[in-house]
């Protein structure tokens, strides 16, 4: 294996890394979204969640910045071939960004609308994550390429079935990972309200968690000879059965690390599954990490700024993450 | 309409929205730095409530800045994938960086500006609004450094029809960063310096928090005098750059027909590129030879000199050029004013005057724009100069229907967010900074 193959392995794995922090971090903010309306009697229960995601937040979405930037900067075929490819889909998904970042400052703001804007952040949140999904689903599962790897299937390619429910798979495993925070951050009625809603949404989610296995069983067969997969499905479902056995326990900080598992292991699934490919194709030829990567000079650029740059991120994060750690009181 | 004109006029929506925000970011954060650091070493109780006003202003601003940002970097994708395809192997690289180094520190701290007064120690507090600060305007320099590149290329060489770095410092900093940064930072400052003067000088005129009014008042002015003058300053490197690495961009700017000895300056008028002559025109004899060459008499190369297929459109990009040239002039001259009036003592009592500064507040949004307009409309017909041509950067497998309706779709929203951001921005003045508390 020469150098430029090692960069090309390494940089798939920042990536991945990348987007599975964006999961952990962003996607409380964003299942805390999706189930905004049923953990909130009033405006104050709204105020409450707001103030315990609204300083992190940003910085959160940062992580999906930069992996679609680190896609970009290492894989510019790959960034390419997606972005141009799945053009309506991830204009839907940036109208559903837009106003998801405006919409908290809104909510403070804007007094008399108040009601409107949560429902606009929840909306959009439930929007981010489900299309999210339906993209990795979609690469996971192949989509037609032409040789010269442009997409060249439609919008209605890509709600096939089975993206579809992996889309459904990432929407539930995102408001189990909001609830977690939910609880992690409140006390007293939202508490209790996140509580029972996590309880129901995690039977489906174990119901869609079931069929998307049987599916995949189905269409991409092969994904099912490899024991590294069974080894994470076995650490998913671990998971996500300690989440229902410490839901109405104490402990908070756990419960969190639970469907954080889950995420981590929701991605090393789809990472293996797509390894070495980058976008599986239905039709045409794969796009890989070797055929979709810069130039080995940038791979290493790249590097270097990565292990400068995000070691002092993870430092600083933590930091603050600290600073507004406990539960928010009235 | 076919596709690239449609990809070109949304990045340009896109964009120019987005571009509304982030050059008040870099002014108004580097106020809040110097008032925050007034107040920790004055203890004075004015300062915390200027500055919570402030970070009021801040966090409407950023997040709508944020929330146009993320388009920006979709679209090289969206609609100009051969663009990602051909130039990827370096473009997306300062974007990254921008990611890490940049994007992340803003985004953090700015949770602890606005929500964090009371969680952590005045020094922490400080820091964190130098870390925003400073993080804006590293994330300008990053970005310029991508958009540089389009204008001046460097450290790469063509492999196979794609673009492949070969020094990285040279791709960084290329003939044109240092000069764009600088302009486009100092275009920043005059932006927000003079936001904020027109928000208090509004306030000061309505009786509002007067005592503090005066106080931001001054502040604000201070750095607006300063970056106004300063800007003759960078606009000329700027200028001197263009003319030796993009040259027929200035014989556009400047709609120099003939190459010749001693070119003279356009002021003002209108050129007619059927006719080639410039009606009703205004012009400084050799001041154009003098700016460049520092030679009165040197030779300027002018369109004659150039094919017609690498020039841009004539009236656009000489109309933004001037129009900015004449903003930025403007600013010199209102911080002259100010000047005289500042040292009389009189400047709270010239009523005309701080009307003058509230009407003007929202001028250097309009300079920026015309001035990104000219350098970008400047480059055409290339996408990257000399390298890739606009027309054939777009993504050739995304129908024209599909960007109408996205063009519709930004269009209807940047309308919605517009509307918003002036409502909520009047309702945060309107309040005056008696009562301010940063975050909620």
């Amino acid at each position: 294996m020469d150098t430029h193959q090692v960069l090309q392995i390494t940089w798939f794995l920042i990536i991945g890394f990348l987007l599975t922090g964006y999961t952990i971090l962003d996607g409380f903010d964003l299942g805390i979204g999706v189930s905004l309306p049923l953990l909130c009697e009033s405006e104050g229960d709204t105020k409450k969640l707001f103030t315990a995601i609204g300083p992190l937040w940003d910085g959160n979405e940062v992580w999906l910045i930069t992996g679609g930037a680190a896609l970009f900067a290492a894989f510019p075929q790959a960034y390419a071939t997606v972005f141009s490819g799945f053009y309506l889909a991830l204009m839907l998904l940036l109208f559903a960004l837009i106003f998801r970042a405006v919409s908290i400052e809104f909510w403070f703001l804007d007094e008399k609308r108040r009601k409107l804007w949560m429902w606009t952040y929840s909306v959009c949140s439930a929007l981010v994550a489900f299309l999210l999904s339906v993209t990795l689903g979609n690469i996971v599962f192949g989509v037609p390429l032409d040789y010269q790897m442009n997409y060249i299937g439609s919008f209605f390619t890509l709600l096939r079935p089975f993206p579809l429910l992996i889309g459904l798979l990432g929407l539930t495993l995102i408001i189990l990972h909001g609830c977690s925070f939910a609880i992690l951050k409140t006390s007293g009625q939202t508490n209790s309200r996140a509580k029972s809603v996590a309880a129901t949404v995690w039977m489906f989610h174990v119901i869609i968690a079931v069929a998307s296995v049987a599916a995949a069983a189905l269409v991409l067969p092969e994904s099912m000879t490899s024991p590294w997969s069974w080894a994470l499905f076995a650490v998913a479902a671990a998971s996500i059965t300690s989440f229902r056995l410490l839901l109405h326990g104490e402990r908070d900080g756990v419960l969190y690390m639970t469907t954080a598992g889950a995420i981590v292991s929701f991605w090393g699934i789809a990472g293996l599954q797509l390894y070495p490919n980058l976008v599986r194709a239905s039709e045409g030829f794969d796009i890989t990490i070797f055929s979709a990567s810069s130039s080995e000079l940038t791979l290493k650029v790249m590097l270097i700024i990565t292990c400068i740059g995000i070691p002092i991120v993870l430092g600083y994060t933590v930091y603050v993450y600290r600073v507004f750690k406990g539960k928010i009181v009235d | 309409m076919d596709a690239v004109l449609l990809s070109r006029i949304q990045f340009g929506i896109n964009a120019g929205f987005h571009f509304i925000f982030p050059p008040i970011t870099l002014g108004l954060t580097l106020l809040i730095v110097i008032i925050e650091t007034k107040f920790y070493l004055t203890r004075e109780e004015a300062y915390k409530k200027i500055s919570s006003f402030l970070i009021k202003i801040l966090a409407l601003v950023f997040s709508l800045g944020v929330a146009t940002g993320i388009v920006l970097e979709f679209a090289f994708g969206t609609n100009w994938a051969n663009y990602s395809r051909m130039v990827g192997d370096i473009f997306g690289a300062p974007l990254a960086a921008e990611g890490i180094f940049a994007f992340f520190l803003e985004s953090v701290f700015i949770g602890v500006l606005i929500w964090g007064r009371n969680k952590v120690s005045p020094r922490v507090y400080l820091l964190s609004a130098f870390l925003v600060c400073f993080a804006s305007h590293l994330s300008g320099l990053w970005i310029i450094i991508a958009n540089s590149w389009m204008h001046t290329p460097a450290g790469y060489v063509i492999q196979h029809g794609r673009a492949v770095l070969t020094d990285f410092s040279a791709a960084v900093f290329n003939p044109s960063t240092l000069q764009r940064f600088f302009h486009v930072i100092v275009g920043g400052w005059i932006t927000g310096s003079l936001f904020v003067a027109g928000i208090a000088a509004w306030l000061l005129l309505k009786e509002k928090s007067p005592v503090y009014a005066k106080k931001l008042l001054g502040t604000a002015l201070t750095l607006f005098i300063f970056a106004s003058l300063l800007q003759f300053g960078t606009g000329h490197a700027h200028s001197v750059q263009v003319a030796r690495t993009n040259p027929e961009r200035m014989a556009s700017f400047e709609a120099l027909w003939k190459t010749q000895k001693g070119a003279p300056m356009s002021i003002i008028g209108i050129p007619d590129a059927t006719e080639k002559r410039t009606h009703f025109e205004i012009a400084v004899p050799k001041l154009l030879s003098l700016l460049i060459h520092f030679d009165p008499d040197a030779e300027v190369r002018g369109l004659d000199g150039f094919s017609d297929d690498v020039l841009p459109p004539l009236l656009p990009v000489y109309m933004s050029y001037h129009l900015m040239i004449g903003l930025g002039s403007f600013f010199a001259f209102l911080s002259m004013l100010v000047v005289i009036f500042m040292v009389l003592k009189k400047l709270h009592r010239q009523k005309w005057l701080l009307w003058t500064l509230v009407l003007a507040s929202p001028l250097p949004l309009v300079a920026n724009e015309v001035g990104w307009i000219s350098a970008e409309i400047g480059r055409q017909p290339w996408a990257v100069y000399g390298i890739l041509k606009t027309s054939e950067a777009v993504s050739i497998n995304v129908p024209a229907a599909h960007i109408l309706f996205s063009l519709i779709m930004f269009s209807v929203i940047y309308l919605i967010l517009g509307f918003l951001f002036l409502k909520l921005l009047f309702k945060i003045i309107g309040k005056g900074m008696d009562d301010v508390a940063a975050g909620y």
